[in-house]
C-alpha cells in the first residue's frame, strides 16, 4: 500500500472497514444484551425474594387475612398469630436508633468537616467507621452483658423516677428497671446506624464548593451559621438519603436487636418495657418451626419488613423528589 | 446608640449559639469515640484468653478444650470469595448498564430504586430467599448456598458503587472516545472503566467488607462444620456462625474464642475499609467546582 | 489489547486457586462410590437439636481421634432435625420431643434416646442460696402464669417458712426462641398444673402470659443475673457453668430435690423404659424417689432401613461407641449419660428394628 494514496478507494479496505463495523455493531448489541440481562437480574432477584416470602406466608394470609397485620395475639400453641407486636416494636427502636442517631451524626460530620485541626480528622474519622465495621452479633453480645446491666442499674431507675413521674410522657419513661427493652434496643441501633449516616454527610459536606463557604464567612457568619445556612441546605438531598438509608438498616437488624429487645410479645407504649421486632421474631423462631402456619407466619413477617422498607425507600423518594421541584431544578 | 446596642446583643446571641452548636458536636464525636473505644475494648479483653497463634493454627474444639479457629477462618475466605465472584459481575454489570444506557431512563431509575431495596433489605430476610430456592431443592445446607446469599447482600453495594462512579467520570472523555469512532463497547471497558476503576474496586472491597460480619443469610444456608471441610456442597465452617454457636454457650472456652474471631473481623474489616479509602485516595476524581 | 485490568485479573487467579482446594477431597467420603472396605462410611452427618450440641462436638472430635470416621452435627433446632432427617439428606436426627411411633412408623425412622440431661429453674433474690428456695410444681406454674406476682406471695412464704422473702415483684424470664428446653419444661408444667395444660400447652414456643424472652440459654440466664427478683429456667449444664442459684423442687414422690447428675440419673433410671415401645417417653415428672422433676432426654432419629447401607452402618457404629466410651466426657460437661440398663433395652431395639 502507498503510504501517500488515500486508502478508502481501495476494494479491500473498504470490505474490511465495513466487516469491522458490523463486528463492533455485533458486539456493542451483545454487550447491550448482556448489561440489560444483568440490570434486570438485580429487578428480578428482589422481586424473587419479596414474592418468595409472600408465596410461603400465603397460607397465614389466607388464613387470617389482613387482621393478621392488626392482631397482636402471637400463640405458636394455639395457631394464632398476629403481627402487630412485632410491627410496633420495630417500628419505634427504628425511630429511637433515628432519633438519636441523626443529631449525633450530623455533629460527627460537622466536628469533621469544619472543627478538627487536619491531623485530627482521619484518625478520628476512621475511628467513627471502625463502629460499622463490627460485626452486629457483638453489639448485641456487648449491649446484653455489658450495656444493659449498667443501665438497668444505675439510668433506668433514674429516669423511671424522674421522667416517668410527669404526667403524659411520664407514660413513655416508666417502667422495671430491667436495662433490656425497647430503649437499649433502640439505643444500641442507633450506634450501628452512626458511622453510615455520619459517613455520608461527612462526604457530602466536603463536596460543598468552598467559595459558597468563603462567601458566608467574608460577610461575617458564624461557623455553625455557615453550617445550618449554608452547607446543610445544599447538601439537604443527600443527607437526606442518608438518613433514610440508615432508617432502612435499622428497620432490618437482626442479632443485635434479638440479644437486647426483651422478646416479649406485649404491647406497651413505655419504652423501658421489653419488646420485639420482626427480624428478631424470625431469627427466634424460625429453626424450631415445625408447624407450617407457624413458618408461613414467619414468612409472611418477612414479606411485612420488605413492605416497611419499601414504603421508607419510596418515602424518601417522594422528598427528594419534591425538593428538587420546590428548587426549580 | 440604640441600632448598635442591638446589634451587639445580637452579635452575642450568634457567637452563644455557634459556641454551643461546636461543644454540642465535639461532644457527639466523643459520644461516638466513647461507644468504639468501649465495645472495642470489651472484645478485646474478652477474647484475650483465645488470642494467641493457635487461633490461627487449629480447628475448632468441643467444649472446655484448646484450640482455634482454623477451619472457620478458610471457610469465611471461601464463602466470601465465592459470594465476590458470583456477585461482581453481575453487580458491574448492572451498574454500567445504569450509568451508560439507561441512566435517564424510567426502567432504569426503577432498578436503582429497587438496588436500594435490595441494599436496605434485612440480610435475614436474603437468607430465607435462598433457604427456599437452593437449600430446599438441595435437601441441605452447603456452602454454596451460603456464598449465593452473601453474593445477593454484596450485590446492591457493588451495583451503586459502580453506577455512581461511573457517573462521575466526565461527559468529555465520552465524548471524546465516541467521536473517535470507537465502539460503544471499547469505550466503556476500556476508557470509562479505567478511569472509574478505584471506585469500583472500592466497591468491591466495601461489599466484602459488608458480608464479613453477616451471620444472618448463614443462618439457614451455610450452616456450619465443626471439621475442616473443602467441600462446597456440604456445610462449611464459618466465622460468624461460630461466634453465634460459641458466644450463645456456657462454656468459657468457647465464649473466648467467640470473641477473639470477633475481634479478628473486625480487624479484617477496618482494613479493608481503610484499603478502599487509600485506593480512592490515590486517584481522586476531581471535584466538580 | 487486553480489556481485562490487572487486578481483576489477580482477583480471578486466587479465586481459582481456592476454588480448586475445594473439590471434594477423599477424606470426608461424601461421595457415593467411596465405601470402603469394611462397609462402614467414613464420614456422616446428623442435625438436629442445640441442647446437645456441645456434647456431640466432643463425641464427634474424640471417635474421630480414636476411628478415624468425621461425625458432623448441625445444631439447626429439633424441628429442622426432623425435617431433614424425614427427606432424608442427613444420617441421623436428634429432637428434643420424642415423635409418636405412629410417625415414626410413617417415616420409616426409628429412635431411641442419646443423653439426659434437665431443666432447672434458677432465681436471682436477695440473700437467698443456692438450693434454698422450695418449690412445688403446680406453685411454679403459678409463678410463669402470672398468677403469684411476688415472692412474699402466700403460697411460697408456706413451701419455705424459714426464709426471709422479700416484698418483691417477681420477673419471669423465658425462652425467646424455641427450643427443647422450653419443650421439656413446658411439658412438665402440663403435667402438674391442669391450668398451664389449658392456658399455654405444650411445645418448643409456647405463648408465656408473662415475662421477658431471652435468647438462648446464655439470654436466660444473663436477664436472670441482671434483673433482681427473677425467675429463669435453664438447661442443666448453663445452672452447673455460670454457678446459679437453682431451687429445689418437690418430686412426684413428694421429695423435694435438687437438680445434680444423680437426680437425674435417678429420674432416668425410674422412668419405664421396658414397656415403652420406641422409647416415646417424655421423663419430665418422673416416679422415682429421689428423682429430678424435670430431666429430659434428647431423642435420635434413623432410618431403618437407610438407603446407603454403609452410612447406616457408620451411624450405628458412633452411636455404640457413644454408649461405651461416651459417658466420662458428658458427664464432664453436665449432661447425664444413659443408665446401663437402657442401654441394652437400646441395643435389642437396634436388633429387633434397624436392618443392619
Amino acid at each position: 500500500m502507498s503510504a501517500a494514496a488515500p486508502a478508502t478507494s481501495s476494494p479491500a479496505r473498504l470490505a474490511a472497514v465495513a466487516r469491522r463495523e458490523r463486528r463492533d455493531i455485533r458486539l456493542d448489541r451483545l454487550f447491550r444484551t448482556v448489561l440489560t440481562a444483568a440490570g434486570l437480574l438485580v429487578l428480578a432477584l428482589l422481586l424473587g425474594a419479596a414474592l418468595s416470602m409472600l408465596w410461603g406466608g400465603r397460607e397465614t394470609l389466607a388464613t387470617f387475612g389482613l387482621d393478621f397485620f392488626f392482631t397482636a395475639d402471637w400463640d405458636v400453641g394455639a395457631r394464632r398469630f398476629g403481627a402487630l407486636v412485632p410491627i410496633y416494636g420495630t417500628l419505634v427502636s427504628a425511630t429511637i436508633a433515628l432519633l438519636i442517631a441523626v443529631p449525633v451524626s450530623f455533629g460527627i460530620a460537622v466536628f469533621l468537616t469544619e472543627l478538627a485541626p487536619g491531623w485530627l480528622r482521619t484518625p478520628v474519622g476512621t475511628a467513627i467507621e471502625l463502629l460499622a465495621g463490627i460485626p452486629s452479633i457483638i453489639y448485641g453480645m456487648w449491649g446484653l452483658f455489658v450495656l444493659a446491666p449498667i443501665l438497668g442499674q444505675h439510668v433506668y431507675p433514674k429516669i423511671n423516677d424522674t421522667l416517668g413521674q410527669l404526667p403524659l410522657i411520664g407514660l413513655l419513661f416508666h417502667g422495671p428497671p430491667l436495662g433490656i427493652g425497647m430503649l437499649t434496643a433502640g439505643l444500641v441501633l442507633a450506634i450501628m446506624v452512626i458511622p453510615f449516616i455520619a459517613s455520608v454527610m461527612r462526604e457530602v459536606f466536603l463536596t460543598v464548593p468552598s467559595r459558597l463557604k468563603e462567601s458566608a464567612y467574608a460577610l461575617g457568619s458564624t461557623t455553625w451559621e455557615v453550617v445550618w445556612d449554608v452547607v446543610l441546605p445544599y447538601t439537604r438531598s443527600a443527607v437526606i438519603g442518608g438518613v433514610f438509608l440508615g432508617l432502612g438498616r435499622a428497620l432490618g437488624e437482626t442479632m443485635a436487636v434479638t440479644f437486647v429487645i426483651g422478646n416479649a410479645y406485649a404491647l406497651s407504649a413505655a419504652l423501658l418495657e421489653p419488646g420485639s421486632s420482626i427480624a428478631s421474631t424470625i431469627a427466634n423462631e424460625f429453626a424450631e418451626a415445625v408447624d407450617p402456619l407457624h413458618r408461613s407466619s414467619l414468612l409472611a413477617l418477612g414479606f411485612v419488613l420488605f413492605l416497611l422498607t419499601f414504603v421508607v425507600l419510596a418515602l424518601a423518594r417522594l422528598m427528594l423528589y419534591r425538593l428538587k421541584r420546590k428548587e426549580g431544578l | 446608640m440604640r441600632p448598635l446596642a442591638h446589634s451587639r446583643a445580637r452579635h452575642l446571641r450568634r457567637r452563644f449559639t455557634n459556641g454551643v452548636a461546636l461543644v454540642l458536636s465535639v461532644l457527639a464525636t466523643v459520644f461516638g469515640l466513647v461507644f468504639l473505644v468501649w465495645i472495642v475494648w470489651t472484645t478485646f479483653s474478652r477474647g484475650l484468653e483465645a488470642l494467641n497463634l493457635d487461633l490461627f493454627t487449629q480447628m475448632t474444639p468441643p467444649p472446655n478444650e484448646a484450640g482455634g479457629l482454623l477451619n472457620a477462618f478458610f471457610g469465611s475466605a471461601v464463602i466470601s470469595a465465592l459470594a465476590i465472584a458470583i456477585g461482581t459481575p453481575i453487580g458491574i454489570g448492572a451498574g454500567i448498564w445504569l450509568a451508560e444506557y439507561a441512566r435517564g431512563s424510567r426502567l432504569g431509575n426503577t432498578v436503582r430504586f429497587v438496588n436500594d431495596i435490595l441494599l436496605s433489605a434485612p440480610s435475614i430476610v436474603l437468607g430465607l430467599f435462598i433457604y427456599a430456592l437452593v437449600v430446599l431443592p438441595m435437601g441441605h445446607f452447603s456452602a454454596f448456598a451460603g456464598a449465593i446469599a452473601l453474593a445477593l447482600v454484596a450485590l446492591p453495594v457493588i451495583v451503586r458503587t459502580t453506577d455512581e462512579m461511573l457517573q462521575l467520570v466526565p461527559g468529555q472523555m465520552r465524548e471524546a472516545a465516541l467521536s473517535l469512532g470507537i465502539p460503544q463497547w471499547k469505550v466503556t471497558m476500556q476508557i470509562l472503566f479505567r478511569a472509574a476503576r478505584p471506585g469500583i474496586v472500592t466497591g468491591i472491597l466495601l461489599a466484602l467488607a459488608r458480608i464479613s460480619g453477616e451471620t444472618a443469610p448463614l443462618l439457614f444456608t451455610a450452616y456450619n462444620n465443626q471439621f475442616w471441610s473443602t467441600n462446597l456442597m456440604e456445610p462449611m465452617a464459618n466465622v460468624p456462625m461460630v461466634i453465634y454457636q460459641y458466644a450463645l454457650s456456657p462454656f468459657a472456652s468457647w465464649n473466648a474464642l467467640a470473641w477473639a474471631g470477633a475481634l479478628i473481623v473486625m480487624l479484617f474489616v477496618l482494613t479493608l475499609s481503610l484499603l478502599a479509602r487509600a485506593i480512592l485516595l490515590r486517584q481522586r476524581m476531581p471535584a466538580n467546582d | 489489547m487486553n480489556p481485562i485490568p490487572r487486578s481483576l485479573r489477580l482477583l480471578a487467579l486466587s479465586f481459582m486457586f481456592m476454588l480448586a482446594a475445594c473439590q471434594p477431597s477423599d477424606q470426608d467420603g461424601g461421595t457415593a462410590d467411596a465405601v470402603p472396605e469394611d462397609g462402614i462410611a467414613r464420614s456422616i452427618t446428623g442435625a438436629g437439636a442445640s441442647f446437645v450440641y456441645p456434647v456431640m462436638a466432643k463425641w464427634s472430635s474424640d471417635y474421630r481421634t480414636s476411628s478415624g470416621r468425621q461425625v458432623n452435627y448441625q445444631s439447626v433446632g429439633s424441628g429442622g432435625g426432623i425435617a431433614q432427617i424425614k427427606a432424608g439428606t442427613v444420617d441421623f436426627g436428634s429432637s428434643d420431643a420424642p415423635l409418636s411411633s405412629e410417625d415414626l412408623l410413617a417415616s420409616g425412622l426409628a429412635q431411641f434416646p442419646s443423653v439426659i440431661g434437665g431443666v432447672v429453674p434458677v432465681v436471682n433474690i436477695d440473700g437467698i442460696t443456692p438450693g434454698a428456695l422450695r418449690l412445688t410444681g403446680p406453685v411454679l406454674a403459678d409463678v410463669f402464669l402470672g398468677k403469684i406476682t411476688r415472692w412474699n406471695d402466700a403460697a411460697l412464704v408456706e413451701l419455705n417458712p424459714d426464709l426471709a422473702l422479700p416484698d418483691q415483684a417477681i420477673t419471669v424470664v423465658h425462652r425467646a426462641d424455641g427450643s427443647g428446653t422450653t419443650f421439656n419444661f413446658a411439658n412438665y408444667l402440663a403435667k402438674v398444673s391442669a391450668d398451664w395444660k389449658a392456658g399455654p400447652g405444650e411445645g418448643t414456643a409456647v405463648r408465656w402470659p408473662t415475662g421477658i424472652g431471652g435468647k438462648g440459654n446464655e439470654g436466660v440466664a444473663a436477664y436472670v443475673q441482671q434483673v433482681k427478683g427473677s425467675i429463669g429456667y435453664v438447661e442443666f449444664s448453663y445452672a452447673k457453668q455460670n454457678a446459679m442459684s437453682h431451687v429445689a423442687l418437690r418430686n412426684a414422690a413428694g421429695n423435694f430435690v435438687e437438680p445434680t447428675s444423680e437426680s437425674f440419673a435417678a429420674a432416668a433410671e425410674s422412668a419405664d423404659w421396658q414397656n415403652t415401645a420406641d422409647f416415646d417417653l417424655v421423663l419430665t415428672d418422673a416416679p422415682g424417689a429421689d428423682a429430678w422433676p424435670i430431666a429430659a432426654t434428647n431423642f435420635v432419629l434413623v432410618h431403618r432401613s437407610p438407603k446407603d447401607a454403609s452410612r447406616g452402618a457408620a451411624t450405628r457404629a458412633f452411636f455404640e461407641w457413644i454408649y461405651a466410651n461416651g459417658d466420662a466426657e458428658a458427664a464432664a460437661l453436665d449432661y447425664v449419660p444413659l443408665p446401663d440398663a437402657l442401654v441394652t433395652r437400646i441395643q435389642e431395639y437396634w436388633q429387633a428394628t434397624l436392618d443392619n
